[in-house]
């Protein structure tokens, strides 16, 4: 150590290191040490049935988990969930960031505007659904109702499919700002000269959109798609508070059924395999898609 | 105020990144050493080497014959001005000149003393209260030197402190620094690629290219006798003329002329020396003692005080520039240039070094 | 363009019939805003319904009946007040917190070419993909073991934590941005690292704190499964969590009124924010993830 402060560089790592610290240790603590101890934990079995004594079954989760009808349940209806939810909302947060990305009066309170639901609370924002969707006094039955579209009230959070239909739903209204934010950060990024080129060129608007637009936001496209996919995989408050993950299970997507597994049932090292496979899951996606937003990002700067 | 002497200092980022490679050079008391060079010969990494903000691959730095290579810059007792002045934005004038005093737990009252001394010679009394961003580009240069001033430091280190001010303002402001620093009595060491600033401010220039020190002299030696073609053809401008010729025998060939090689030079192995001579030397007309060429005009610039003639010699694809005041001569014309042998400059062909001509001494 | 007519550049509804575009872009600009703001007043409005006007069918869109009768019973029957200091304690606490950790962190990684930052970088990048469901069960753990359950430090912890890396990465792009001069010349007049982060570097990047801490202070007011986890006594309870739990209590007959009221009041500093924030949140989204 005294040799390393004898030079400048030496003091000036020693330094860093020591800035760096701190954040990196609260970081092990709160991201790296519970996932680490799920991989640990899922070894056990430790439940009511164990009084809450951890015991050792070696793999003995992970099979039970083979078995586990309600967790591959649970799998099929994130998966669904995320899909149908990013897809939408991919679509349409490009086009509000279209929207937005022209240039009209009144055009920052309309940018205002539309990246509110994102800063919104997402428990709130599913009360707030919750009531939209009531099957007695919600007002889309009202709205149906008046438009001829229903003949008699629905309650959209008491029926399997449409109560999943409806989380969707308000999870779309939450987080396609967060798309469209991204996406107008990518658009604002493109020269308004390649679009003047491509039109005297005699391009139309839609193959400028084909052509300039999506391949040049191509890379916050899959950025978004990541982070979406992240947060869309691990739902869990918009959910747990919508439909508590029913009725009969129908919304239970993987996070509500790992927090229902350790803080109804207390069965932690089940709960802790759960953790560790959709972890696992989780990074196969991310780094499959990490290597295509390389892959992407190379392409647009080879334009 | 104390001697700075850097040794054998060498940088080196990767194998193909050497932005300085073997550099030993000495600064005393009043002297001002300018580092000139193209950009990426390697003058800022030295300068930054030399105040401590780059750590040397291998190589001493000492100021005041203590060896400083391993102190931080800030406990080195230097003071730097920086190309983009690099004022605290957030500090008014005041402070930002005394903060390096305070640092070093100055007495209240000697900081502003020290601060109220600089701010009269630098013309800031009436700005002292303001932020940088309510100053003008010149006023912000004085603060920075007056942060600089302030510390009486063992060294001045400057990095291209003219290149963000405008013509006028810049050419003013070189004198005014002249004069400053010839009254501090404390080594100077000035960075520039611009070789009026080197020319005018310094008692000795580094002509620095590709890492290696060129040359180290005085600005007059450096213009009157260029240690190699690179030094030549950097310094001086319009550029010199630098001329590959065949040897014959003790002639040089320069089209139909032969120019007499200097006594000293050894036989030419390829048979080929580098001839050069600058503009303003050339002289029209068949002079005495001169050798004479001939050839056609085919561009004519006008520089103002004098016109720069371009000229194709007779009988050669070579091309020769000169400097010719009040000239008539228009593309086409016939023109003789003289080429006074005092004033020729000889580089080997092989090792570009300066060749040298009895019974001049050899430039170290 | 047509060279006879140079002076007019978009061509003008009289000329060739109705100009769709600025119509077209006004409809869709609309349907923007409605789509964006429709359920906020809904709950808005239903806050300030009576209850007979509430359970009305069909709904009743204009009422001519105001009330604050479910904003005084929230406070009235709960400790409304206490969830709100909460909620504000914990995430201002938090996200001082994490820019007093995460800028050191972030200007290290920025400036000093430490052996390993790339490593250090991606694994922060990967973190704030971290679904906290994935956290929470190591964290009870914790919690349990240092009987910090019930105690705000329960929540200021994980807080700080969760938006470290999005602080390391917005900090630090701000960082690179800065002139290096600054630093060098701070370096030149005795500035030691830790006095030049405090006294040079920081001061002028104070839009980038701000920018930073706004979002810091969105995650930690939004945050909800640690709160429902952590916060089991009601005094201890965040807004997000109290509001959840407001229908949950009662068997009977659910309090849509107050529950839209904890709604309003919930979002309401999150509005102020996005309103007086809105071009700074985008700004430091974009460079968190994107530049990242």
């Amino acid at each position: 150590m005294s040799n390393a402060l004898r030079t400048i560089r030496g003091r000036e790592h020693l330094t860093g290191w020591l800035l760096l610290l701190p954040a990196l240790m609260l970081l092990a603590l709160v991201f790296a040490y519970p996932i680490l101890r799920a991989f640990w934990l899922s070894l056990f079995i430790e439940n009511l049935g164990t009084n809450l004594e951890p015991v050792f079954t070696g793999l003995g989760n992970y099979v039970r988990m083979v078995g586990d009808g309600r967790f591959w349940q649970s799998l099929w209806i994130t998966t669904i969930f995320t899909v149908i939810a990013v897809t939408i909302e991919l679509v349409l947060g490009m086009a509000i960031a279209l929207v937005l990305n022209e240039s009209f009066r009144g055009r920052g309170l309309a940018r205002t505007i539309a990246i509110l639901p994102w800063a919104l609370p997402t428990a709130l924002i599913a009360l707030s659904w919750q009531w939209i969707f009531n099957g007695e006094f919600g007002v889309w039955n009202d709205i149906l109702l008046r438009l001829g579209i229903l003949q008699e009230p629905i309650n959209w959070l008491g029926e399997p499919g449409l109560a999943l239909a409806s989380t969707i739903a308000a999870d779309i209204w939450k987080t396609t700002s967060f798309v469209a934010i991204l996406l107008l950060a990518g658009l604002q990024s493109i020269s308004e000269d390649l679009y003047e080129a491509h039109a005297i060129d005699g391009a139309t608007p839609w193959q400028s959109f084909r052509q300039i637009t999506l391949p040049m936001v191509m890379p916050q496209i899959l950025i978004a798609v990541l982070f979406r996919f992240a947060q869309s995989f691990g739902i869990f408050d918009l959910v747990q508070v919508m439909t508590g993950g029913g009725p009969a299970g129908s919304t239970e997507v993987v996070s509500v059924y790992i927090y229902a597994t350790v803080m109804r049932y207390l069965d932690f090292g089940y709960g802790a395999a759960l953790v560790v496979i959709t972890f696992l899951i989780l990074v196969a996606v991310v780094a499959i898609a990490a290597f295509l937003l390389s892959k992407a990002q190379n392409r647009t700067e080879g334009v | 105020m104390a001697k700075l002497e850097v040794t054998h200092l060498n940088k080196t980022y990767s194998p193909k990144i050497v932005p300085v490679k073997d550099l030993s050079l000495a600064v005393e008391d009043g002297e001002f050493l300018t580092l000139l060079g193209p950009s990426g010969c390697g003058k800022s990494t030295t300068l930054r080497l030399i105040a401590g903000l780059e750590q040397p691959t291998r190589g001493e730095v000492l100021i005041g014959s203590k060896n400083v290579t391993h102190r931080s810059a800030g406990d080195r007792n230097i003071a730097m001005v920086f190309q983009s002045y690099a004022l605290y934005p957030h500090m008014t004038v005041f402070e930002n000149i005394a903060s390096g005093l305070k640092l070093r737990k100055t007495p209240v009252g000697e900081i502003q003393q020290r601060v109220a001394e600089a701010s009269r010679v630098l013309d800031l009394d009436g700005l002292m209260q303001r932020k940088p961003s309510k100053l003008s580009g010149g006023q912000r240069q004085r603060v920075a030197l007056g942060r600089a001033l302030v510390r009486k430091p063992d060294v001045f280190l400057l990095d291209e402190p003219l290149s963000n001010l405008d013509a006028l303002l810049r050419e003013q402001v070189r004198a005014e620094l002249k004069q400053l620093f010839q009254s501090q009595n404390t080594p100077v060491v000035y960075v520039t690629h611009d070789q009026t600033e080197a020319m005018t401010l310094s008692t000795k220039v580094a002509v620095l290219y590709k890492g290696d020190l060129q040359q180290l002299d005085s600005p007059q030696r450096i213009y009157s006798h260029p240690a190699n073609q690179f030094v030549a053809g950097f310094i001086g401008s319009p550029q010199m003329n630098l001329l590959t010729l065949p040897c014959e025998n003790s002639h040089a060939l320069l089209g139909e002329a032969r120019v007499p090689l200097p006594q000293v030079t050894e036989p030419q192995p390829a048979g080929q020396i580098v001839l050069g001579i600058r503009p303003e030397h050339l002289q029209v007309g068949k002079q005495p003692d001169c050798t004479a060429v001939r050839g056609q005009v085919f561009l004519i610039e006008n520089l103002g005080m004098s016109d720069l003639v371009s000229m194709h010699v007779q009988n050669s694809e070579l091309t020769l520039r000169a400097l010719i005041a009040n000239t008539t001569l228009k593309a086409g014309d016939e023109l003789v240039l003289s080429l006074p042998p005092q004033q020729l400059h000889w580089f080997d062909i092989e090792t570009r070094s300066r060749i040298p001509v009895q019974p001049e001494t050899v430039a170290h | 363009m047509a060279p006879s007519t140079p002076v007019v550049t978009k061509p003008s509804p009289t000329q060739e019939g109705v100009n769709w575009k600025p119509v077209l872009l006004g409809i869709t600009v609309f349907l923007v805003a409605i789509f964006s703001l429709a359920p906020i007043l809904w709950q808005l409005l239903t806050s300030i319904k009576t209850n007979a006007d509430i359970s009305r069918i069909p709904n009743v869109y204009f009422p001519r009946e105001f009330t604050l009768e479910h904003y005084i019973q929230l406070f009235d029957r709960r400790p409304f007040l206490r969830y709100v200091l909460n909620s504000a304690f914990v995430a201002i606490v938090s996200t001082l917190l994490c820019l007093g950790l995460g800028s050191p962190a972030a200007y290290a990684l920025a400036r000093l070419r430490l052996k390993g930052e790339q490593l250090i970088l991606g694994l922060v990048l990967i973190v704030t993909l971290f679904p906290y469901i994935l956290l929470f069960l190591g964290l009870l753990e914790i919690v349990q073991i240092l009987g910090l359950g019930n105690n705000y430090l329960a929540l200021i912890i994980p807080y700080t934590a969760i938006n470290l890396p999005l602080t390391i990465l917005v900090m630090r792009s701000f960082f690179q941005q800065l002139p290096r001069d600054l630093e060098d010349a701070a370096k030149v007049d005795g500035y030691n690292t830790v006095q030049m982060l405090w006294q040079i570097v920081l001061p002028t990047t104070i839009p980038a704190l701000v920018t930073t801490g706004i979002l810091a202070f969105i995650f930690a007011w939004n945050e909800f499964i640690f709160a429902l986890t952590f916060m089991t006594r009601e005094t201890m309870k965040t807004i997000p969590v109290a509001a959840a739990q407001i229908g949950g209590a009662t068997l009977f007959e659910i309090p849509y009124g107050p529950i839209a009221a904890a709604t309003v009041l919930g979002t309401l500093p999150l509005v102020l924010l996005v309103l007086f924030f809105q071009r700074k949140i985008v700004q430091g989204l974009t460079a968190g993830a994107v530049k990242g």
